[in-house]
């Protein structure tokens, strides 16, 4: 299309007022989705480009037109942040084809470039080039409240002559000047001519190449043109072998020209008062965080509260949660018959809404603190101090957040490891993040430990049971590291590491945006992770509560005329906890029990511990309450009592205790290395786009567990 | 050729002028980030394990690797 069509039919849109699409693009650290955030607000959903888990964030924005005075709807996209249309990303790749696909159904019609004030000179650059595309663009001068404290003056008329695009400046932080970028949008509802190209493609490029290049490729600008036949030939082998030559040294030559021209425009509008104050502050905080001592201490400090926060903070909402879920479970059981759709309802989809929402708090919080650390600018300087010590087993410095944040739990931690840039990398930190000790092993870990140890058990100073807990969050962390090493060698990629990104300057973060990441991340994971978790629950349902029917049947028949002879309240309630438990042993999940008994006896286990293995899928913490089910303990939120049947359980062939401390200790380590959370695996299915990881993950940690199960029982029994 | 140096080998608080670079892909990637031939840059931080560097570089900290700050020419 021809660029003069291009803003005739731009006109006629504001005229007809149909929606108009917007793309917001910019360097990383330009403050791009502050602004994006300022113009839509709450109007805006995130999702994924297809094929690729890069976040795609769209809303949209009305308008007031300040000549005609109507109302127009806009169409905003927040393109991920990108250094040059010479892609090298994924993110940067998507950024591209976004812009540069006239089929792309967010192909935008207006290009805002957002530039941070403060960094004109070098943020210039990717908007030097988006103007040459000859397509509709406006500049705006971000962060302007930055650039003047720091002495930084900008002709806003003379650059808006120079560039021969509209600019408008304004500061999203604090919401200043918001709408006078809203007010720019209109400059196309008048007749604009486009604008020329700011350097010589002839000085880049052979001329009658780039000529005929244009004649074929038919894009918006001789530039676009070329940039459009660069992208084509990467991708074909045969368009690649006779262009090839054209394009040596194109880019770099295009970027050198680039910022030649820059530094023109820059010397005829910009106007620096004074040496930047910002840099001088940020520098000396830097001499306390990247300090080879202070610089861990104030890490391991910051971790230490997150950490903590996470684990406590959020164990009120989700007692909440859980208290909540089980009164309307019984609210709903008392009010409705007793039968298969109320059993779906209470045991299959209210379990799992509750299994769903209990997460909520904890990534709410985590992302809340993430968010904080991004926006501070600090958690650039967490890489930068920890790269060396994860590049050694293929991680990168940005792996530490995830890790230390799985701890608390893996499903926000994977969820966070989108900073990371690097493809191998990112998968690397997230196949091993649940070997992490999350906290739903906890009541797993103590209920073992307690039959293990007699209590009181000191060796030397220390609480025996203590030692033991602390070992097994340590032995987590180690084999963590150790599959990263091995995972190092296996996992392949064309991708080459780059480490190199901007420290930004500290700055105060915005509790609007904070906010916002965590209303953003929360919905993700209800909606997206949400739907496999609330299948796999219905399935766990189904299994622990049908059996083949002449079994049900039979323990029907024997319970309800029992029951209806038992007079007293207790003898009722015990009548049905031993219906319960025979239910369950005779459900098909027991009978899946029985069924992989052979293969999990080297391991200790008998086929009531696999009963738990298998309902423990749904979630670690599981495993206790089909204990107690299958131990017919009445009570059971009642950790105790579980456990003193549990210790009493003897082998009725050989007449030995059951949980003796080679079993317990097989348990233990299976319950650190296997992958028991179906939550974690939908997670893993979102953040990967893909069920091939999720399975790798199952498949490797169920051999881990049982390889290291099988080991210790064979030399402890 | 006897004088050259690269960036890997500056010195805390030291500044140089870019001269050049000797790799293309990083080379690309260096000029993005403000890292453009003719400019003063200044060596600020060093991780604590001796790697990666923070470098001042056209009003902005950009952190390089040590393996990546080799390619970069440097003039006094």
């Amino acid at each position: 299309m021809l660029n003069t069509d291009l803003f005739s039919t731009l006109q006629q849109n504001f005229s007809s007022k149909e929606q108009i699409k917007i793309a917001l693009i910019g360097n990383p650290n330009c403050g791009k989705s502050t602004l994006f955030n300022a113009l839509t607000g709450l109007h805006q959903k995130t999702g994924n480009y297809p094929g690729v888990t890069v976040d795609k964030k769209t809303g949209v924005c009305k308008a007031q037109n300040p000549v005609t005075k109507q109302m127009q709807w806009f169409r905003l996209i927040d393109l991920p942040g990108t250094y040059s249309l010479f892609p090298k990303s994924l993110d940067e790749q998507v950024s591209f084809s976004v812009l540069m696909d006239d089929k792309n159904v967010d192909y935008p019609d207006i290009i805002l470039i957002v530039v941070d004030s403060s960094n004109l000179k070098r943020h210039l650059l990717l908007a030097t080039q988006l103007i040459d595309l000859g397509r509709p663009c406006i500049l705006v001068l971000n962060m302007i409240d930055a650039a003047e404290a720091n002495g930084i003056e900008i002709d806003v008329n003379k650059l808006a002559e120079l560039a021969q695009v509209p600019v408008v400046s304004c500061d999203a932080r604090h919401e200043q000047g918001v709408e006078n970028v809203k007010n720019t949008f209109f400059a196309f509802a008048q007749n604009v001519k486009p604008q020329q190209g700011l350097i010589n493609i002839q000085a880049i490029v052979n001329k009658d190449y780039a000529e005929s290049v244009h004649r074929f490729v038919n894009q918006t600008s001789v530039y676009a043109s070329l940039l459009k036949q660069r992208s084509n030939i990467e991708k074909d082998e045969k368009l690649n072998a006779y262009n090839k030559k054209f394009f040596t040294g194109f880019e770099s030559r295009d970027m050198l020209f680039r910022f030649e021209k820059i530094k023109k425009i820059s010397l005829d509008c910009v106007n620096y008062t004074s040496v930047r104050k910002d840099l001088k502050a940020t520098d000396k905080l830097d001499r306390f965080t990247t300090h080879p001592f202070w610089g861990f201490v104030i890490f391991i400090l910051v971790l230490f509260l997150i950490f903590q926060s996470i684990f406590y903070l959020a164990e009120f909402p989700m007692q909440w949660i859980e208290t909540g879920f089980s009164f309307l479970t019984q609210k709903t059981r008392e009010i409705l018959p007793d039968n298969f759709f109320t059993s779906l309802l209470t045991n299959g989809i209210l379990a799992g809404l509750s299994g769903i929402v209990v997460f909520v708090p904890q990534i709410a919080l985590l992302f809340g603190f993430i968010s904080l650390l991004e926006d501070s600018g600090y958690m650039a300087r967490v890489s930068f101090i920890m790269d060396k010590l994860m590049r050694k087993v293929g991680l990168n410095g940005r792996s530490v957040i995830p890790l230390i944040s799985g701890m608390a739990c893996a499903v926000p931690a994977i969820m966070s490891t989108r900073t990371i840039s690097n493809k191998k990398e990112r998968l690397v930190t997230i196949l091993i993040t649940p070997l992490m000790s999350c906290s739903a092993r906890l009541p797993v870990y103590t209920l073992l430990i307690g039959i293990m140890v007699p209590s009181n058990y000191r060796l030397g100073f220390f609480d025996v049971k203590g030692l033991l807990l602390t070992a097994l969050y340590l032995l987590g962390i180690i084999v963590a590291i150790g599959v990263a090493a091995v995972l190092k060698y296996i996992l392949k990629t064309k991708e080459r590491s780059f480490f190199m990104m901007e420290l930004p300057v500290y700055r105060i973060p915005q509790l609007k945006t904070v906010l916002l990441t965590m209303f953003d991340k929360v919905k993700v994971f209800l909606f997206d992770a949400g739907k496999v978790i609330m299948v796999i629950s219905v399935i766990l349902w189904f299994l622990t509560s049908y059996g083949p029917s002449k079994e049900f049947t039979a323990i029907d028949k024997n319970y309800t005329e029992s029951l209806t002879k038992a007079n007293t309240g207790s003898l009722k309630q015990e009548l049905t906890t031993a219906m319960e438990t025979q239910k369950l042993q005779s459900s098909y999940a027991g009978h899946l029990g029985k069924i992989i008994e052979p293969a999990i006896r080297p391991l200790g286990f008998d086929w009531k511990i696999g009963i738990s293995l298998i309902t423990s899928i749904a979630a670690r913490e599981v495993f206790v309450g089909t204990m107690a089910t299958l131990y017919q303990s009445r009570d059971k939120e009642d950790n105790l009592s579980i456990r003193q049947k549990m210790m009493q359980e003897k082998d009725p062939i050989t007449g030995k205790l059951v949980y003796n401390f080679a079993v317990c200790l097989s348990l233990l380590m299976f319950y650190a290395f296997a992958m028991q959370c179906m939550s974690t695996l939908a997670v893993v299915k979102r953040e990967t786009n893909s069920y091939k990881w999720p399975i790798v993950q199952f498949v490797y940690m169920s051999a881990l567990a049982y390889f290291a199960s099988l080991l210790v029982y064979q030399i402890f029994k | 050729m006897k004088g050259l140096r690269t960036l890997a080998q500056l010195i805390k608080g030291e500044t140089a002028t870019i001269s050049s670079f000797s790799d293309d892909t990083l080379a690309l990637k260096l000029i993005e980030m403000g890292c453009i031939p003719g400019e003063k840059i200044t060596l600020q931080h060093v991780a604590p394990l001796g790697c990666p560097y923070a470098f001042e570089v056209n009003g902005t900290l950009v952190s390089i690797r040590k393996s990546e700050a080799q390619f970069v020419l440097i003039s006094k």
